[in-house]
């Protein structure tokens, strides 16, 4: 089946998030969306899945004009759609899951389990995606979720597949194995709309790459293309993808991490005898995928998360225990892996979230009163100084791109002296060009001296800014490597199994690896 | 951005009054036996029933307006009645509202203002007559000891939220209950009830503790006007200019990024629920000191529930709050004349005070019904929900 997209705009408003888009999938192709967050490829595959209406333009099936009002119309004409965010009950099996909203039923309304199951298995040997067909959802792994997904939009005769950001959530090897199924999908004759905005992924699987900047299609490009070039039509200018550094000159010990232990109220233990230090001068990157403990990790550094066993330590003081204001109060900087739940006030002006931490220091007040006056000129300052792209400080910060909400978050952070900063997921839903002067700061950051723990599931992120690499896997480090590490070193760890390369760990860090875990 | 939107509210908050006016004049129009007199040959002369209801919901808003704002009939400071009536309603639904507001703005849903009123009131009736302190410091302490009573009451329920996680709704209904029933017991005790032991009223507050009447013996407006409009900029002030309030803004708006700002999240609510009971308790005293002179079971009436209409309607804004304490204290006043002038019931008040939150809870409602742009106002609702999941 061939689908096109013709001149397709959707407004919101004042903002245009398609702007006459063309775009023509062809039958057993792999055409993969590229372009940063907020360039519109999510609106664009809404309105072709029916959640969206379009202002102007029309979708071709077979060169047949179809309106889709809502997803079921869409399912209908052989569209599938798997969501960033799964749409599964987790307490339901894979199979269940898959009949959803489709059920066989026998006589009297009754489920047909058996001929479920059976089509689900089928639908998985077919295509060479392996699903446990009675397994919880909740049971298994995120990759194999996501298999489920797919299944169930191929039960449904998708013949267009539509993958948003499918990677995000994957280590490598699951990455690597999606990539074989969407090829094999393609070439059993399935189209698959590939959306994402890493480069590495679209040159490797892709067959014809459409990149929209802006709300608009910017050009095409073929996968020989390289990253600097695609990279450049992504974001409309020259990007150095590359972070300029020199070695790092490590001083003291600042953080000690010995032996935490952090478990939630099941009593679930998320984070299992965690140990490492980091020294003045160098950057720490902590690598993993997401949900191994690495959120709980820098909660616990930060003091917002209180941990059952071990010890942190600063510059050599006992801080175990120790309070978020106490610790900011001695120089810790974070900046937390979801901004606008944790780092940011949404409804607050820009000057305001600038001094979130700050209200009560006699910079910012003048007995109880705050001092308004100081606000605006910090937040003057601080805009010009990390080019936050706003019409004015007094704008509700929740008004700003996803880069600039990063950067308020950096200059509030980075405005006090540092001795340890904290950043998680700093460059998560940040344009590529916000993201080359978040990487240049934390870099400043560390040669001016501080500590930096940088909380990273993007490996290319990871190796371009660390100067050691631990890797987090189910709570507990699964070993250290050195910044030159390569993607496959770096993928094993990931996964759990035991690091080869790893056996010289730098002195600095202790790694604690459980042979059983390992072996999973 | 920011102006269009409050613009947007404003409307909306006009139309909702409205609104709540023209619904109820069809409810005027039926209860009138004129008009249903009328409506008997309504298809002979259909016009007479247009008429006759036009008559009935003019006579009726005119004595309503009347009640609440100047009475001509009357010479001198009589005439001014209505209006004094108008502000005495509104004294305490100011304080209250604004007790509910504040705890809003902080993500807390205050619906204990009830019980807070109740403890204030008790306590500035046992120092109004028990101690004996000179004129003007004994109202002074009197006052103050009414705001101690509702901050102990409303820090109780902040307190039990951070320190156990108890959801401030269901603590402070349950608070509303002891509150009452204390009051009761208190009403039975030797010492706080009055003899000769009849009846369930407290003992009379001392004059020097009386709050001094504005405009003359004949009036019964006082100083606890004044009390509130000054409580309605503090309140205005704490959260516009002061730390305090921008850190309790920051916790009402995102709990979470204030906890990961250093700010202690508990801590705030409490002096949240504290200041909220302080206000409301305040509310209670100038009830005992400047209006009744003394406690009865029926000292808070409905106005711990009326000042969360109040809220609403301004918007958890303190000017907001103020006008909307005017407006609903005014409809209170005037709806007394409203039924001796003609005969429609006090009762249609309560109505038109229930649609007017109906309305501003409903914005989509109001943008349909008289075709607002789109856009502009939140739903009530959605402050509701805040203050239900935190």
């Amino acid at each position: 089946m061939e689908l096109e997209l013709r001149g397709i705009t959707k407004r919101f408003g004042a903002l245009v998030a398609n702007d006459a888009i063309d775009l023509v999938v062809r039958e057993g192709e792999i055409h993969a969306l590229l372009g940063e967050n907020g360039a519109g490829k999510s609106t664009l595959m809404n309105v072709l899945y029916g959640l969206h209406a379009p202002d102007e333009g029309e979708i071709l099936v077979d060169g047949r004009p179809v309106t889709f009002s809502s997803p079921g119309d869409a399912m209908d004409a052989g569209i599938g759609m798997v969501h960033q965010h799964f749409m599964l009950v987790p307490t339901f099996t894979a199979t269940e899951n898959i009949v959803l909203g489709s059920e066989l039923v026998r006589g009297g309304g009754l489920l047909d389990r058996r001929r479920a199951r059976q089509r689900v298995v089928e639908t998985s040997e077919r295509f060479g995606l392996a699903v446990p067909p009675d397994a919880l959802v909740a049971d298994l792994a995120v990759g194999v979720q996501q298999r489920v997904e797919i299944v169930k939009a191929l039960l449904r005769q998708a013949q267009v597949l539509v993958l948003d950001e499918p990677t995000a959530v994957l280590t490598p090897a699951e990455t690597d194995d999606l990539m074989r199924v969407m090829r094999e999908l393609a070439d059993a004759g399935t189209s698959i709309v590939f959306i994402t905005h890493k480069l590495r992924e679209v040159r490797a699987v892709a067959d014809r790459i459409t990149v929209i900047r802006r709300g608009r299609v910017v050009g095409e490009a073929s996968p020989s293309s390289s990253s600097e070039e695609l990279a450049a039509l992504m974001v409309g200018r020259d990007v150095r993808l590359t972070v300029h550094k020199a070695p790092a000159t490590p001083g003291d010990v600042v953080l000690d991490v010995e032996g935490i232990r952090v478990t939630d109220g099941a009593g679930t233990v998320l984070l299992d005898d965690v140990s490492l230090t980091v020294r003045a001068g160098e950057v720490l990157a902590v690598a993993g995928v997401d949900g191994n403990g690495q959120t709980e990790l820098t909660r616990a550094v930060v003091g917002l998360q209180a941990v059952d066993a071990g010890r942190l330590s600063l510059s050599g003081e006992d801080v175990t225990g120790e309070g978020v204001a106490g610790l900011l109060a001695r120089g810790v900087g974070y900046v937390p892996e979801d901004r606008l739940h944790d780092g940011l006030v949404g409804s607050f002006s820009i000057a305001e979230n600038l001094v979130l931490d700050l209200s009560s220091s006699p910079e910012f007040s003048s007995g109880p009163a705050l001092d308004r006056a100081a606000v605006a000129r910090n937040a003057e300052a601080r805009v010009a100084e990390f080019d936050i792209r706003t019409s004015s400080p007094q704008a509700a910060v929740s008004t700003l791109s996803g880069g600039n909400q990063q950067k308020v978050v950096l200059a509030r952070e980075m405005s006090r002296p540092l001795k340890l900063l904290v950043v998680a997921q700093p460059t998560r839903g940040v344009d590529v060009g916000s993201q080359e002067f978040v990487h240049q700061r934390i870099v400043a950051e560390r040669d001016r001296g501080a500590a930096v723990v940088l909380v990273s599931t993007e490996l290319d992120e990871v190796r371009a800014l660390a100067d050691r690499i631990v890797v987090l896997y189910r709570g507990r480090i699964a070993g250290e490597v050195g910044p030159g590490a390569t993607q496959e070193e770096l993928g094993l760890l990931m996964a759990g199994a035991r690091p080869s390369g790893a056996a010289a760990a730098s002195a600095t860090a202790s790694t604690a690896t459980d042979p059983e875990r390992d072996s999973a | 951005m920011r102006r269009l939107r409050w613009g947007g509210t404003w409307l909306v908050t006009v139309f909702a009054v409205v609104g709540a006016l023209v619904v109820g004049a069809v409810l005027i129009a039926v209860g009138d036996a004129r008009t249903r007199d009328a409506a008997t040959y309504f298809f002979s002369y259909p016009w007479d029933t247009f008429t006759e209801a036009g008559y009935a919901v003019r006579d009726a808003y005119a004595a309503l307006l009347q009640g609440a704002l100047f009475n001509p009939a009357l010479s001198g400071t009589a005439a001014l009645g209505p209006i004094s009536e108008t502000l005495v309603n509104a004294t305490p639904l100011i304080l209250t509202g604004l007790a509910v507001a504040l705890a809003f703005r902080v993500g807390l849903f205050n619906i204990g203002a009830q019980g807070q009123i109740i403890l204030g009131a008790v306590v500035a009736a046992y120092v109004g007559f028990a101690w004996d302190l000179p004129a003007g410091l004994h109202l002074l302490v009197a006052l103050l000891g009414g705001v101690l009573g509702g901050t102990l009451w409303g820090g109780l329920v902040g307190w039990l939220k951070a320190r156990t996680g108890a959801h401030e709704v269901i603590t402070t209904i349950m608070l509303n209950y002891v509150a009452v029933n204390l009051l009761t017991f208190l009403l039975g005790l030797q010492g706080f009830q009055r003899p000769p032991y009849g009846q369930a009223i407290s003992e009379a507050v001392a004059p020097s503790a009386r709050l001094p009447l504005l405009l003359g013996p004949s009036l019964r407006v006082h100083l606890g006007l004044l009390v509130a409009l000054a409580a309605a900029v503090g309140v205005w002030w704490l959260f516009t200019r002061s730390t305090l309030g921008f850190r309790l803004r920051a916790v009402g708006a995102n709990p979470d990024a204030a906890r990961t700002a250093g700010m202690a999240v508990g801590r705030l609510q409490v002096v949240a629920m504290a200041a909220a009971g302080g206000l409301a308790g305040l509310a209670g005293a100038s009830q005992v000191l400047g209006v009744t002179g003394s406690v009865t079971g029926s000292v808070a009436g409905t106005v711990g529930f009326d000042a969360i209409t109040v809220a609403l309607l301004g918007r958890n804004n303190p000017y907001g709050v103020v006008a909307a304490g005017l407006l609903f204290g005014g409809m209170r006043a005037g709806s007394v004349q409203m039924q001796s002038a003609t005969g429609v019931p006090v009762d249609l008040v309560g109505v038109l005070q229930a649609l007017v939150v109906l309305f501003i809870a409903a914005p989509a409602l109001v943008r349909a019904v008289f075709r607002l742009k789109p856009g502009g106002a939140r739903a009530v609702g959605s402050e509701l929900s805040a203050g239900w999941t935190r």
